[in-house]
């Protein structure tokens, strides 16, 4: 009469259920997975685009790789109203009832999320070869769900899998959790391959203090200032007064609005978000330094904010919120005449976000000498992993395979973190979409001088709290000094509690 | 005779058995949360007691005072306009329309029983500040003499269309439409439900009595429905303590101006999915219900009494 026990695999039963899903990509959540598979997938899907389009799948779909996917509001707002409203516990309860049965075959169990899925299912084959007797098992859940889950995962210590992709965004929670197994040890001695990797995503990659190598980076984001020539043109500015430094690129933006009424670009956060990564050299934070200070009312962001409050005075940002529907249409309609974002961006507009406008934008390095990086995955073994050589066979193979790093970037556009493939003859392509510049030369300079910035497990947390002070000076003219003096406050509050 | 003795619990066993997992323990479970202190991320071995400083922590935090100021916001300029408008409405749609009530009612309930998800993305839709349909319309009223001049100077100094929800003046306003729109028919059921049951004689001799149609309203209609009023009112200060899906999902979290919006339920998630502080983000959600309880308590003070003797003496 034991519930559990009618519904228990058994022992014999197991392998041919394994070896069924030998290379099927099973969105279905394993184990505590759950409170997160109970969210619809298909309403997510529907929602998940910020196209306006009738078709928002784009297919085939860019990197989502990055940290600027769009927001899961709509899932996440379905699992707080059933989680969040009547118990905050709730996740832990999921891990607690999932159950985590030992594999019975070694399978390899990859858990990561779109459009990052697409990168390990074209691997598979690869995989199959390399290891015949490691049947490979993919999980894949919507951007937020899937790092909830993980987190789920993590509190609980049950249903984690062998091999976890995380997004730059999470990657300072995660490795700051202790759940991670340290790359740099025995027998993974991840510092030999060291100089495979772009030097800055190998830092990212790295646990607090910078002692330990948490997860190894399978692409990166290299920024870039995208434009459209065609805008530019008619109002007379050259590219070079783009770059030049933030006073040319702002005045060359009040020519382009008085000339052509585009915008300079989506929103002064954006400008924000870029001006307050100048300067930054090996090792020091965006908000926090080595020792864990908190750096948010330095000169740097002082200088950030002005920019952007003289942007927004201006009138030159079309303040649309990047992912927005305002956003994307401001692309679609030539009103955006430039942006700072990761070089992945070239896709997304190429499949879904303006592919009308294709030739009429070229990718310029950021204004000001500005050496910055948009986003990035990482892929991690936990610690309570069952098939720990596997797993690191399978991220050597994902982030360090030459021939599965250039898949990759053919098949979403994601910029690869394995350096070795930047001698590649694809690297001199010229890119149809850019009226046919070779702009990958360049995003591939960038990508090995962008500084290596340690992340901070408050990371997350200071860019919110930065982003709501920028909006109160820009919006309610609040002073810049008491803005910045109150988010360092908060943030050392929030901070200083764990 | 053993077998029958168990049976019953056996068929009642999948209710208790779901409301134990998913209803008591998570209850419990987050007590006991509010006085730990614990990042799941770093799993359960690193949970600690902290006492009560989850809620010292709480009851002194900036962003806690500020989503309490807004949900404050929100249950009076949302709330409060659900009533005004759905007891006249209710009271007209009663006495005057006869045919096709049920289809007009049901028209009103509708938003009611819509995905606030789908609600909240078509409303986001004609929020639109470039591309909504609100602006639109807007702007073809600025091409109407007499209105149509003072609108768009009045665009104008606001330097273009109005950024309904990216803009900290009108986002409040704009969340708490829709929170009204789509409570009203709510509302409206309830007391077109107590009209029904108020007795015709009533009126009836209120007309004998030479009363008007306004003092038939006040002096009868009014105080048989207080009972109703006070359940309606109750149901709608809990409703607004909680609300979170629309300010939610209508503003982005990725813009700034999401914090005026930010009611106690969103600084909850907040802290419990982003920030990772489930201890804090417990003891915030008993705060909540302290606060839910207390209000609850004043209202039946306020109203509770009059209600039941209105309604034992109907």
């Amino acid at each position: 009469m034991d519930p559990i026990a009618v519904s228990m695999d058994t022992p014999e039963a197991a392998p041919m259920a394994a070896r069924e899903e030998v290379t099927a990509v099973a969105p279905r959540g394993w184990s505590s997975a759950a409170a997160s598979a109970l969210m619809t997938s298909d309403l997510s899907l529907s929602l998940s685009s910020p196209s306006p389009s009738p078709s928002p799948s784009p297919s085939p779909s860019p990197s989502a790789l990055s940290v600027q996917l769009p927001r899961r509001r709509v899932t996440a707002a379905a699992i707080a109203t059933g989680l969040a409203l009547a118990c905050p516990a709730a996740p832990a309860l999921a891990g607690i009832f999932g159950r985590d049965e030992p594999p019975a075959t070694p399978t390899l169990r990859v858990a990561t999320f779109p459009d990052l899925d697409r990168a390990a299912q074209a691997a598979a084959a690869r995989w199959a070869a390399l290891r015949p007797n490691v049947p490979l098992k993919l999980s894949s859940l919507q951007y937020a769900d899937h790092h909830l889950a993980m987190t789920t995962a993590l509190a609980t210590g049950s249903g984690l899998p062998d091999v976890m992709a995380i997004d730059l965004r999470y990657i300072g929670k995660f490795a700051a959790s202790g759940g991670f197994v340290d790359l740099d040890q025995a027998p993974y001695h991840a510092a030999a391959h060291a100089s495979d990797y772009a030097r800055f995503a190998l830092a990212q990659g790295r646990g607090p203090g910078l002692t330990s190598q948490i997860a190894l980076p399978a692409d990166i984001g290299p920024g870039t200032l995208l434009y459209r020539k065609d805008v530019l043109d008619k109002a007379g500015v050259s590219e070079a007064e783009l770059t030049h430094d933030w006073t040319t690129y702002l005045a060359a933006g009040q020519r382009i609005k008085a000339r052509t009424g585009a915008f300079l670009f989506g929103n002064a956060g954006d400008l924000r978000d870029i001006a307050l990564r100048q300067g930054l050299r090996d090792g020091e934070g965006i908000y926090f330094d080595a020792e864990g200070r908190v750096l948010v009312d330095s000169e740097r962001f002082h200088r950030a904010f002005e920019l952007g409050r003289t942007a927004r005075r201006a009138g030159l940002d079309a303040r649309a919120i990047a992912w927005s529907n305002d956003w994307a249409a401001g692309f679609k309609q030539g009103r955006i005449a430039t942006t700072m974002i990761g070089a992945w961006l070239v896709g997304h507009l190429r499949n879904w976000l303006a592919p009308e406008t294709a030739g009429l934008w070229r990718a310029a390095p950021l204004p000001g000498g500005v050496k910055a990086a948009y986003g990035g995955s990482f892929y991690a073994i936990p610690k309570k992993a069952q098939n720990k050589a596997a797993a690191w066979d399978f991220i050597r193979m994902m982030t360090a395979h030459p021939g599965v790093q250039l898949q990759a970037l053919q098949v979403l556009d994601s910029f690869p973190a394995l350096v070795s493939v930047y001698q590649d003859p694809v690297m001199d392509e010229a890119i149809a979409f850019l009226g046919g510049q070779r702009a990958r030369q360049m995003w591939r300079d960038t990508a090995v001088s962008i500084p290596a910035i340690p992340v901070h497990r408050f990371d997350a947390l200071a860019t919110d709290i930065i982003r709501d002070e920028f909006e109160k000076v820009i919006a309610r003219g609040k002073d810049i000094a008491v803005a910045l003096a109150d988010a360092r406050s908060l943030l050392e509050r929030r901070a200083r509690r764990r | 005779m053993r077998a029958r003795g168990w049976a019953p619990y056996l068929f009642l066993a999948p209710f208790f058995v779901v409301f134990l997992v998913f209803g008591l323990f998570p209850l419990l479970f987050s007590i006991y949360l509010s006085f730990q202190q614990w990042n799941p991320a770093e799993g359960l071995h690193t949970m600690h007691s902290v006492g009560l400083e989850n809620y010292w922590y709480a009851i002194t935090d900036p962003w806690f005072h500020d989503s309490l100021l807004n949900t404050l916001w929100f249950a009076l300029v949302s709330g409060a306009p659900q009533h005004l408008v759905a007891l006249p409405l209710a009271y007209f749609i009663h006495r005057q329309v006869k045919r096709g009530r049920d289809l007009l009612v049901g028209a009103y309930f509708v938003p009611y029983i819509t995905s606030s998800v789908a609600i909240a993305l078509i409303f986001s839709t004609l929020y639109s500040k470039d591309y909504g349909l609100i602006n639109a319309a807007l702007s073809e009223l600025t091409r109407l003499p007499f209105i149509g001049s003072p609108l768009e100077a009045a665009q104008l100094a606001r330097g273009g269309p109005i950024d309904w929800l990216g803009d900290a003046d009108t986002t409040r306003p704009a969340v708490a439409f829709v929170v009204f729109w789509r409570y009203l028919g709510w509302n409206l059921v309830l007391y077109l439900s107590a009209l029904q049951v108020i007795d015709q004689d009533l009126y009836e001799a209120a007309t004998l009595d030479g009363a008007s149609t306004w003092q038939q309203f006040r002096h009868v209609t009014l105080p048989l429905l207080k009972p109703m009023i006070f359940f309606a009112v109750t149901l709608t200060l809990i409703g607004n303590l909680q609300l979170f899906e629309e300010p939610f999902i209508l503003v982005d979290s990725e813009k700034g101006v999401s914090q005026s919006v930010m009611t106690s339920a969103i600084f909850m998630y907040r802290l419990a999915f982003n920030d990772g502080d489930f201890g804090t983000a417990s003891a915030v959600s008993w705060l909540l219900f302290i606060l839910i309880a207390a209000l609850t308590w004043l209202n039946a003070r306020l109203f509770g009494r009059d209600a039941r003797g209105a309604h034992e003496a109907g």
